[in-house]
């Protein structure tokens, strides 16, 4: 029973992770909560069902094509609104606000397109064979989704550890001002930066699209309210932190429903995460800096 | 004469609803901006809004106590809540306060859902007496900008400023930040529980849902949108955010995009918010005769 619980809780904690994934991604180099990443996120999951759907592509374009999909809105966002709010030197909460706007626009503009209605992939997207070891089973979804998530956060992590990409990500995060004097293309990354993020929240759109078997408008407010907690929970801006918070994430709801009830799920997830900061204000991984004169 | 009072008369019949919640919106927006004012960004005044519903609500409902005494009660209970959960929060800064606020809203959301005995769980509270007049929120709203207003030019005003800008600075210079900070966050509690009653007993009905992160992030948006400069900034977001999906009610099923498109383009062209005195006076300066220079535009801001 435990183990089976394990199993459930590490292919929810993938998810939560890959979602978190391109929103501490987006933190971490421009430094920008991005609240429309919830909506880039349920665009993915309609471009991969219209993939799927209309176009008669299979899952394995379906997730390259809502990664481009999503993408392309990312890279949209930050031309259009973020670079503009970085010319004007906005305060650090404004661009925050911005990308309230531009979440609230997407996700009603996808509800007037496709309408406010649960929608589903059509049967059999997903072969229907469970693995099962020793009394626990896997379905194929989960293996998938667990497998997938981990590839990209690994692609991911040694693209930024050991490439000189990488080195450029992280000295914008370290100093964008710093990074332009040395010669790094500042701009460029920071679109580069935005599609990638925003197609990685695309490619989870899909896979919590076949894993909930429902898409709908709204499918990304409550993963906002969860990636938020996991950027937090991990460090801001840290992938590694985004990795083990997500994990966290999952397993803390699924044992937490098992266990507690499922309307504790929530009460459960966000009670410890408001504990573990008074413990360890600066996230699990965060290192504490303390000013002092 | 008679004319215009009649047209006032079906004006207020069918918009006095928005305006009310023009005046409850915006005593939230100045809620959170009192706590942004002393540079703590929490976000938890949904959740004590939901508390000061609930409690005005129950003591009306439940103990049939008259309003005024409701209104102060659903004052004091997210007073006191702020109080124990600000002992070991506040020590948070930044972005960490946010989410650790994030994280007990939803702990309250979830106990106002779960204590089905006293709170009526998801099917929320039915039938509060509609007590809520006007002048109860005009005399709300009067008061807190006084006592705001009279605050910013006293001691406590500036030692807000004072932490706001450096804490580290303010607290060698003999201000107690910690007991600055407690009391914004107190103040801004009650200022939230006080919204939460007058909105419970002008709506009927309140549920666990209207109080959760959705909330949390509107009463943010509100106060940033006018702008945390000044007073007036809050209650212009406040009045903007009520009136635009009213405004925009001819555009159906695309109102809500074109309301989120509208919120981009204000925050792009105005970013330190809509009440922004000095950006106005650069961009209209020559009308009336004054040269200004463009200071305070370019500085540097610290996250």
């Amino acid at each position: 029973m435990l183990a089976q619980q394990l199993v459930n809780g590490l292919s929810l904690g993938a998810l939560y992770a890959l979602f978190a994934l391109g929103f501490t991604l987006i933190f971490g180099v421009l430094g920008v909560i991005n609240l429309s990443h919830g909506a880039i996120f349920m665009v993915g999951a309609y471009a991969g069902l219209e993939a799927i759907v209309h176009l008669g592509l299979p899952l394995w374009f379906a997730l390259p094509f809502a990664f481009l999909v999503s993408g392309v809105f990312g890279f949209l966002i930050d031309v259009l609104v973020l670079k503009p709010l970085r010319k004007r030197n906005a305060p650090h909460l404004i661009p925050m606000i911005a990308t309230i706007g531009i979440g609230i626009a997407i996700n009603n503009a996808v509800q007037g397109i496709f309408g406010a209605q649960n929608l589903r992939f059509p049967a059999g997207t997903v072969p229907n064979d469970t693995l099962s070891v020793a009394g626990v089973g896997l379905t194929a979804l989960e293996l998938a989704i667990i497998l997938l998530s981990f590839a990209l956060m690994a692609a991911l992590m040694i693209v930024i550890r050991k490439t000189q990409l990488g080195r450029a990500l992280r000295a914008i995060a370290e100093s964008p001002k710093a990074a332009y004097l040395v010669g790094i293309n500042v701009e460029g990354l920071f679109m580069l930066t935005s599609f990638i993020a925003a197609g990685l929240g695309g490619v989870a759109g899909v896979l919590i699209g076949l894993y909930s078997n429902a898409i709908f408008p709204l499918m990304g407010q409550p993963m906002l309210q969860k990636g938020v907690a996991v950027i937090i929970l991990g460090g801001m801006g840290d992938i590694r932190g985004a990795l083990f918070a997500g994990l966290f994430l999952g397993f803390a709801e699924v044992l937490s429903v098992a266990y507690v009830g499922s309307t504790m799920r929530d009460a459960v997830a966000f009670g410890l995460l408001f504990l573990i900061l008074l413990v360890r204000p600066k996230g699990l991984f965060g290192t504490t800096n303390e000013r002092k004169v | 004469m008679a004319g215009f009072e009649t047209h006032l008369a079906s004006f207020w019949a069918v918009y006095s609803n928005v305006v009310l919640t023009i005046g409850i919106n915006g005593l939230l927006a100045l809620s959170i901006w009192l706590t942004l004012s002393c540079g703590m960004l929490s976000i938890g005044n949904a959740a004590f809004m939901g508390v000061g519903a609930y409690t005005a609500a129950l003591v009306t409902m439940k103990l049939g106590w008259p309003f005024p005494i409701s209104l102060v009660l659903g004052m004091i209970a997210p007073a006191v809540l702020a109080f124990i959960i600000g002992k070991p929060t506040l020590r948070l800064s930044g972005i960490y306060l946010a989410m650790a606020t994030l994280g007990f809203g939803e702990v309250v959301r979830i106990t106002l859902l779960n204590w089905e005995s006293l709170t009526g769980g998801a099917l929320g509270l039915n039938g509060i007496p509609q007590l809520t007049q006007w002048w109860h929120v005009l005399i709300a709203m009067v008061l807190v900008l006084l006592v705001l207003w009279r605050m910013r030019r006293s001691k406590v005003g500036r030692a807000f400023e004072a932490v706001k800008e450096d804490d580290t600075a303010a607290g060698l210079m003999g201000i107690d930040v910690a007991n600055t900070r407690m009391l914004a966050f107190v103040l801004g509690a009650a200022i939230a529980g006080l919204a939460g009653g007058l909105d419970a007993h002008l709506t009927f009905f309140i549920g666990p849902q209207e109080f959760g992160f959705d909330r949390a992030v509107d009463i943010l948006t509100m106060a940033i949108l006018g702008g945390i400069g000044g007073l007036p900034g809050p209650l212009i977001g406040a009045a903007i955010l009520t009136l635009l999906p009213e405004v925009l009610r001819s555009l159906r099923d695309f109102r809500l995009v074109v309301n989120g498109l509208i919120l981009v383009v204000i925050v792009l062209f105005l970013p330190k918010g809509i009440w922004d005195p000095q950006r106005y006076r650069t961009w209209f300066g020559s009308w009336f005769g004054r040269r200004t220079k463009r200071a305070g535009g370019r500085t540097e801001h610290r996250s």
